[in-house]
């Protein structure tokens, strides 16, 4: 539990080593990214393999003073919740490491970049004092940009300025909520306590105002609608493993940031605007599914599932009752495996094979034939992603839709409609994608002979992403078990109202 | 005895199987085809096991295994059997490896039809058997993936669009009946359909319901009503039907008709009923008239048909809208239900295991037909067959008799207990059914006629070869089935009617 | 008030190590550096300066405390930080001399730095509108001379030209704005001129006067609209000195201002806080501000100079920075040092990096930097870590610069006036400002390289002066206390 703060430093010390290391050999700089990944995961399990969900809430790790001056701390601390994305993150970026073995072109720093992602992201989890939270928030931004214009395919460079324009737009909106808030209430410090306290004395206009920008920033990067533009764009840009990253654990940045910051400390505003969070996130579920249903890219379409699935993430933030978040936490890590399962198909098994992601292209290559792992591993992600019962979706979008209907039926049944439009998508993308033509003479060996078979990393990767979905499906307590307690604790207690009867 | 997990193993073993398949990658075809009948049959070993000691007197559940699974969501591993899920379940073990000895002659990718088909057994099992929503969901939704992969990799042309149609139409049942399961859970926190069915009959679940506020109590209902509606289907939700079944190849077909088409049935008998009987009660009137359409439309949709799958498939929207039409017209009564209550339940229930053996039996005749002809499956196609195959002519014409309901033969004993309770309950309603069973009965004998009888033509013009080996195994035992139960129905009957009898009297008013 | 020369003796230390330093140079580079060719003598010479400035930075670190001199001279926190500020940066900036091009006269260039050194150590400490012209005059006079140093190349010419004219206009408005206030006041002692200055803020003469010294102020640290000569400037004169235009001389002039502004007219500074504001020069520096970021930052938008982009968003941080000085008479002058020093070590880290690949080739265009990352990865690395700063994204000090300077300014008054306006504008703006930023990392760090462009060598002392630079930045980004505990 206490060794939770070395997931960040080892990512940012493997990042240095990386860097170092890569210009000597590729190869040393891989296996330094994937051991410095697997130690961090295999920190984060045995974290949370003996963690103890405590009435408190969070469990500080650390705490030191960092700027006196503005009485900001150095606090690093976990509950069930980052818990669980920490896990997640372990995870996530282990298997875009093995998804992305394949990486020739300046392999050190690519790996030296998306280690520096991953380290800001764990540190995002991992943060109770808000100025710390944003600290590492920011550090995750800047990546994503050398990934994605780098080692980025179609529209590279649109496609990083574009994401990394939102995010860092949403995070100006984050900043200068909480320095609203940090200004207005005299709050001696930027611990989350602390200003939740000062939050107390605003006006109703100054918590509505404050929630706004909080939530608003850190929605942007949870690809709310109608701000979501820069997800499908980014993520079809990135090379795999950022995709992978990407829409598996920074998009969950955003959603964290709205669960962790915005709903604790204006509990007032954040009861003005949850109509309108419900009914925006609830539009972005159909809106992205039925966007999704026409795609002509394959990744396109994993893009745009993404901006559905967060839907169901801010749905579930929104009903604010303990089932509804928890199953919106348990979503973000469902969501965080699967579309990284997606990503790795799309992006490594099939495009690095084909050079193509035009389903017109793919429909005629009847890909089962050649690639029937990534088949297998597509469908089962598929699945998933679906909410078929078994996989990890099922149980999270089952939480939220029991939850969000204790506050919103209406929002709840039209999500309801959302599950069969993701269906509908993902069916047809299975179909045209991998089981174009049934006949089998139509491919023909030269597609055989091109194809390169799927390599062992690529089969260890989906195999933990798939392990992992299942497990979680079959056993989402392992999940919950950690998150509810977190969300009865003191912090969370004025704004969600308990759980259903 | 008792101490094995004897449901789980009649679900888990065809999975085993399944599995078993995908990690033998290297085996020759014949081994496959081994392995996946030994798996399939071993569901009929069980289940004969199972009643063995059966005690259908005994009220409740038996073999129940329940174990805890999601504590946040109450939810547990509930497994457990009645006369109904013991009935579907020997309807299962009998059609599934039917259809896998029908589709013996498959030569692509027999690994890969063995596992899928496997799959799909066990999920259809798991419906059967689980008793809460989670678990039953997860086999409900299971199903669709292998047969959409069945349907759609060793289908016919319009393969693609028929499995897609085919899931998409379910899976939007299903999104509607999660939201209902969801409003259920929060109302009740519960999802164990025992426990609900307990609070339906005494009503509380319907107060509960009714804290939802507004019409919510109702969406859920119609929510729950349309999940099932579509699988069956329920006029007007079989759209989707004779497309994927006439698309199908010959052993799925059979095992979608024979098996999936009951696993609506068996919810609208299980769930929705039990949790629901006021509101069943009060919507009765209608779908009594959703349920005649079937009845009758099915039957004149048939009879418009050249292609003989589709005739078929239609003919199954007909029989399987007897079985809702029963249970309508039982819901609908007013007052404690009496014998004709009793007579339309076991009916329905009798009905459904007895479509599922002829059915399946009359989509092998046709897949027969078509592969001796090499895809061809119209009507006018054939002709005297009768003289160069007898035996094949004799099997499917006791099947064809058997669909109709000639007395002697199972579909008999169903059809007219059904008739005899419909028209005891809403006699206007059974006096409309009848045209649908004069249009079956023109319809198959039609079929009957052209395609045995008469001149030697068409496909059949140079002889037909008779059924040999596999084939005669396939069919024979279905026909034998057909007799046996036309002459002893009571071996069924006897499993669920003291069960028929505890329903009509709890949830009926 | 009996003159204590021995004091200002002990106080004046450093300028005179500076000034000791300068002479030093020239006398050596006239009779032992002859011999050598142009880099080394330069190198030498640049060397020879960096020991007169450490020097001076030891000496001022165990200077004197308090006000020296009768109070002309105010060594209090502000004037210690920003003299050791000022000499850290002035020392960047010989380091990135000595990798230069070498000019032909290397020990004069080196000898004037050191006197404009001496202007700025002056400034900081200046508590007197007279000695504080002084400093102001020597600082500008000797970095006309630089940016014009390359007098055969046309554009460092016009470069020193057009410093030197408005430069000129500037000093002249300032002398105007001073003697308005000696009227007034009858005194040239900053504390006194505060407390006999007209209660009334809307005096005429008062208004006039702290106009004049306002436009100085935004010539001086290139605010707009007084920001004309500053892209001209960045863009023509050599780089060397630029990058002492870009970091002590406004870190300089901005500590000047603020003691200017907050001791010597408070009674003036009217409010922002909230609405309606109150008149005061407060108004008025908020105005500065608010055309500062939107010039500076739109302005960057359209370059395709990256030296003209240093340029505007030089502007745009001038306008951030009087953020910072509003808020200094309530909260202090931390958040202005902090932000001026930081900015001052990335803006001159970047002009350093311009510097050594200027060796190659021109450097003029942001094209220029394609593929630097192949050329050097030092250089690309530094370069990204300066602009990364500049962009101020954490955990790089340019981040708690801003984070400072706003939530301080925020807490002027909330989002009720203006102050707090300027805040969300500025926030707003940094967010369009990292697409500029970014534009010029595309090419250092994605884009490759010109395939005639071969890698790039990094001079010794360069590598050393951009590495520290690059080091200081990481390192005040992560510990912010380290600098503002300093003294």
């Amino acid at each position: 539990m206490n060794a939770l703060p070395c997931t960040v430093y080892i990512s940012l010390t493997g990042a240095l080593l990386t860097l170092v290391l890569g210009r000597r050999s590729p190869g040393a700089a891989r296996v330094t990214a994937l051991g410095s990944a697997l130690l961090a995961w295999g920190i984060a399990l045995v974290a949370a393999y003996q963690f103890h969900p405590s009435p408190a809430g969070l469990q500080t790790l650390v705490d030191v003073p960092w700027i006196p001056q503005l009485g900001i701390r150095y606090h690093l601390a976990a509950d069930g919740i980052s818990l669980t994305l920490v896990v997640l993150t372990g995870l996530a970026a282990t298997a875009g490491i093995l998804f992305s073995w394949n990486v020739e072109e300046r392999t050190g720093e690519f790996f030296a970049f998306y280690l520096t992602l991953i380290g800001g992201v764990y540190g995002v989890f991992l943060s109770a004092d808000a100025f710390l939270f944003f600290v590492f928030y920011e550090i995750a931004i800047v990546p994503k940009y050398f990934l994605i214009s780098i080692w980025g395919s179609t529209n590279r460079e649109y496609g990083a300025m574009k994401l990394v324009l939102y995010s860092f737009a949403g995070s100006a909106l984050v900043l200068a909520g909480l320095l609203w808030a940090y200004a207005a209430g005299g709050a001696q410090s930027f611990a989350i306590g602390d200003l939740a306290a000062a939050a107390t004395q605003f006006s109703h206009t100054q918590q509505v105002g404050m929630f706004a920008l909080v939530f608003l920033g850190f929605g942007v990067l949870a690809g709310m609608f109608p701000f979501h533009t820069w997800a499908p764009t980014g993520h079809v840009a990135a090379p795999t493993a950022a995709s992978m990253l990407l829409a598996g654990v920074v998009m969950k940045l955003g959603a964290y940031g709205c669960l962790r910051m915005a709903l604790p400390l204006f509990p007032v505003g954040f009861v003005f605007w949850q109509p309108v969070i419900a009914w925006l996130a609830v539009i972005g579920i159909v809106y992205a599914g039925l966007i999704a249903l026409v795609q002509e890219d394959f990744k396109f379409v994993i893009g745009y599932s993404s901006v559905s699935h967060m839907g169901f993430v801010l749905l579930g933030i929104a009903a604010a009752n303990v089932r509804a978040v928890s199953g919106a936490v348990l979503q973000m890590f469902s969501h965080g495996v699967i579309a990284g399962l997606l990503f790795a198909v799309v992006g490594r098994m099939v495009y690095d094979r084909t050079h193509t992601r035009k389903l017109a292209d793919l429909r005629s290559m009847s890909l089962y034939r050649q690639i029937p792992f990534a088949a297998t591993v597509f469908v089962l992600a598929g699945l998933a992603s679906m909410g078929m019962p078994g996989f990890s979706g099922f149980p999270a979008e089952l939480t939220i839709l029991i939850g969000a209907w204790q506050t919103s039926p209406w929002c709840t049944a039209i999500a309801a409609f959302g599950v069969l439009v993701a269906a509908a998508f993902t069916l047809r993308v299975i179909q045209v994608s991998f089981f174009g033509t049934s006949s089998p003479s139509v491919a023909g060996p030269s597609h055989t002979a091109a194809m390169a078979p799927i390599s062992v990393p690529e089969k260890i990767g989906a195999a933990l992403l798939v392990g992992a979905t299942i497990l979680v499906g079959l056993k989402p307590d392992l999940l919950l078990n950690l998150i509810e307690p977190a969300l009865r604790s003191p912090l969370f207690q004025g704004v969600l109202n308990g759980g259903a009867s | 005895m008792s101490s094995l997990p004897l449901l789980s193993l009649i679900i888990l073993t065809p999975w085993v199987g399944s599995l078993l398949l995908v990690c033998l990658p290297g085996l020759g075809a014949r081994a496959c085809r081994g392995i996946t009948l030994a798996f399939s049959l071993s569901t009929l070993g069980f289940a004969l096991c199972v009643l063995s000691s059966f005690n259908p007197a005994a009220p409740g559940y038996q073999f129940v295994e329940r174990r805890d699974w999601i504590s946040s969501l109450n939810v547990h591993y509930f497994l457990g059997l009645d006369g109904l899920s013991l009935l579907m379940v020997l309807l299962t073990a009998v059609v599934a490896p039917a259809g896998i000895l029908a589709s013996w002659k498959l030569s692509s990718d027999v690994r890969f039809f063995g596992l899928l088909f496997l799959a799909l057994q066990g999920a259809a099992l798991g419906v059967f058997l689980a008793l809460d929503f989670v678990p039953w969901f997860l086999f409900w939704e299971l199903s669709l993936v292998p047969a959409y992969f069945l349907i759609k990799l060793w289908g016919g042309a319009g393969a693609s669009r028929a499995a897609y149609q085919f899931v998409i139409y379910t899976i939007g049942g299903s999104a509607f009946m999660l939201l209902g399961f969801a409003g259920i859970f929060l109302a009740t926190g519960s999802l164990d359909f025992p426990e609900l069915s307990r609070l339906g009959a005494d009503g509380t679940l319907a107060l509960k319901l009714a804290s939802l506020g507004g019409f919510w109590p109702m969406a859920i209902f119609v929510g729950i009503l349309l999940g099932l509606a579509v699988k069956v289907p329920l006029f007007p939700f079989h759209t989707w039907l004779p497309s994927a079944y006439a698309e199908a190849p010959t052993g799925v077909s059979m095992f979608l008709t024979g098996v999936m088409s009951k696993m609506g049935v068996y919810g609208f008998i299980r769930i929705l009923w039990p949790l629901f009987p006021m509101r069943l009660h009060a919507s009765a009137p209608c779908l009594i008239w959703l349920a005649l359409a079937g009845v009758v439309l099915g039957a004149f949709a048939a009879m418009r048909q050249t292609d003989l799958k589709r005739m078929v498939a239609y003919s199954s929207i007909n029989h399987v809208s007897y079985c809702l039409l029963a249970l309508f017209a039982v819901a609908s009564a007013n007052g404690p239900g009496g014998e004709p209550s009793v007579a339309a339940l076991g009916g329905s229930l009798l009905q459904m295991f007895n479509h599922g053996i002829s059915a399946s039996a009359l989509f092998f005749c046709v897949g027969i037909l078509e592969t001796r002809s090499g895809g061809l499956r119209g009507a006018g196609d054939f002709g005297g067959i009768r003289s160069s195959a007898p035996l094949f002519a004799g099997l499917c014409g006791i099947s064809m008799f058997s669909s109709l309901g000639l007395p002697g033969l199972n579909g008999f004993v169903g059809e007219f207990l059904i008739f005899k309770g419909v028209w005891g309950l809403i006699p206007w309603a059974a006096a409309l059914s009848c045209l649908g069973l004069f249009a079956t009965a023109y319809f198959l004998l039609t079929f009957w006629q052209r395609v045995f009888h008469g001149p030697k033509s068409g496909a059949a013009a140079g002889g037909f070869a008779e059924l040999h080996g596999v084939e005669v195994v396939t069919l024979a035992p279905l026909v034998a089935l057909m007799f046996l139960l036309g002459i002893v129905p009571q071996l069924l009957t006897g499993l669920f009617n003291p069960l028929v009898g505890i329903w009509v009297g709890h949830f009926t008013k | 008030m009996s003159p204590d020369y021995a004091g200002l003796f002990l106080a004046l230390r450093p300028e005179g190590a500076l000034v000791l330093g300068a002479l030093t140079v020239l006398a050596l580079d006239l009779s032992v550096f002859r011999r050598h060719s142009g880099d080394l003598r330069m190198a030498l010479a640049a060397m020879l300066g960096g020991i007169a400035v450490i020097g001076a930075g030891v000496l001022t670190w165990m200077g004197p405390h308090g006000s020296v001199f009768g109070g002309s001279l105010m060594f209090d926190r502000l004037a210690i930080t920003t003299r050791l500020g000022v000499l850290a940066l002035v020392l960047v900036s010989l380091g990135i001399a000595s990798a230069s091009r070498a000019p032909r006269n290397a020990a004069e260039f080196v000898a004037v730095i050191l006197f404009a050194s001496c202007g700025f150590t002056l400034m900081a400490a200046a508590q007197q509108l007279l000695l504080g012209f002084l400093a102001i005059e020597l600082a500008s006079l000797s970095l006309y001379v630089l940016a014009g140093f390359e007098k055969t190349r046309p554009t460092s010419a016009e470069a020193g030209m057009k410093y030197f004219l408005f430069g000129g206009m500037a000093a002249a408005f300032l002398l105007f704005g001073f003697s308005l206030l000696y009227g007034l006041t009858g005194s040239i002692d900053l504390p006194e001129i505060a407390s006999r200055l007209p209660a009334d803020p809307r005096n005429p003469l008062l208004v006039v006067a702290f106009v004049m010294v306002l436009v100085a102020f935004g010539f001086k640290v290139a605010a707009a609209p007084f920001h004309l000569w500053a892209p001209d400037v960045y863009e023509g004169a050599p780089t060397a000195s630029v990058s002492v235009v870009a970091s002590a001389s406004k870190l300089a002039g901005f500590a000047f201002f603020t003691r200017l502004l907050w001791v010597g007219m408070p009674t003036a500074a009217g409010s922002v806080a909230a609405l309606p504001v109150s008149a005061g020069w407060l108004p008025a520096l908020a105005a500065i501000s608010l055309f500062s970021m939107l010039v500076g930052n739109f302005g960057a938008l359209a370059q395709q100079n990256i030296r003209r982009l240093l340029a505007y968003s030089a502007i745009a941080h001038s306008g951030a920075l009087m953020l910072g000085v509003m808020a200094a008479g309530e909260f202090g002058s931390a958040p202005v040092f902090y932000y001026a020093a930081t900015y001052g070590l990335a803006a001159s880290g970047a002009f350093g990096v311009i510097a050594v690949v200027e060796r190659t080739g021109p450097c003029q265009k942001i094209s220029d930097l394609a593929g630097l990352h192949r050329r050097s990865p030092l250089l690309a690395g530094c370069l990204g870590i300066f602009i990364l700063s500049l962009a101020g994204i954490p955990p790089l000090a340019g981040f708690f610069g801003k984070f400072y300077v706003f939530a301080t300014a925020l807490r002027l008054g909330g989002l009720a006036g203006p102050a707090g306006w300027l805040v969300v504008l500025a926030i707003a703006l940094s967010a369009l400002a990292l697409y500029y930023y970014l534009v010029v990392l595309k090419q250092a760090l994605v884009a490759d390289p010109d395939p005639e462009a071969g890698p790039i060598k990094v001079p010794i002392l360069a590598a050393i002066a951009l590495v520290t630079a690059a080091g200081l930045v990481v390192l005040f980004g992560v510990a912010p206390s380290l600098l503002l505990n300093l003294p």
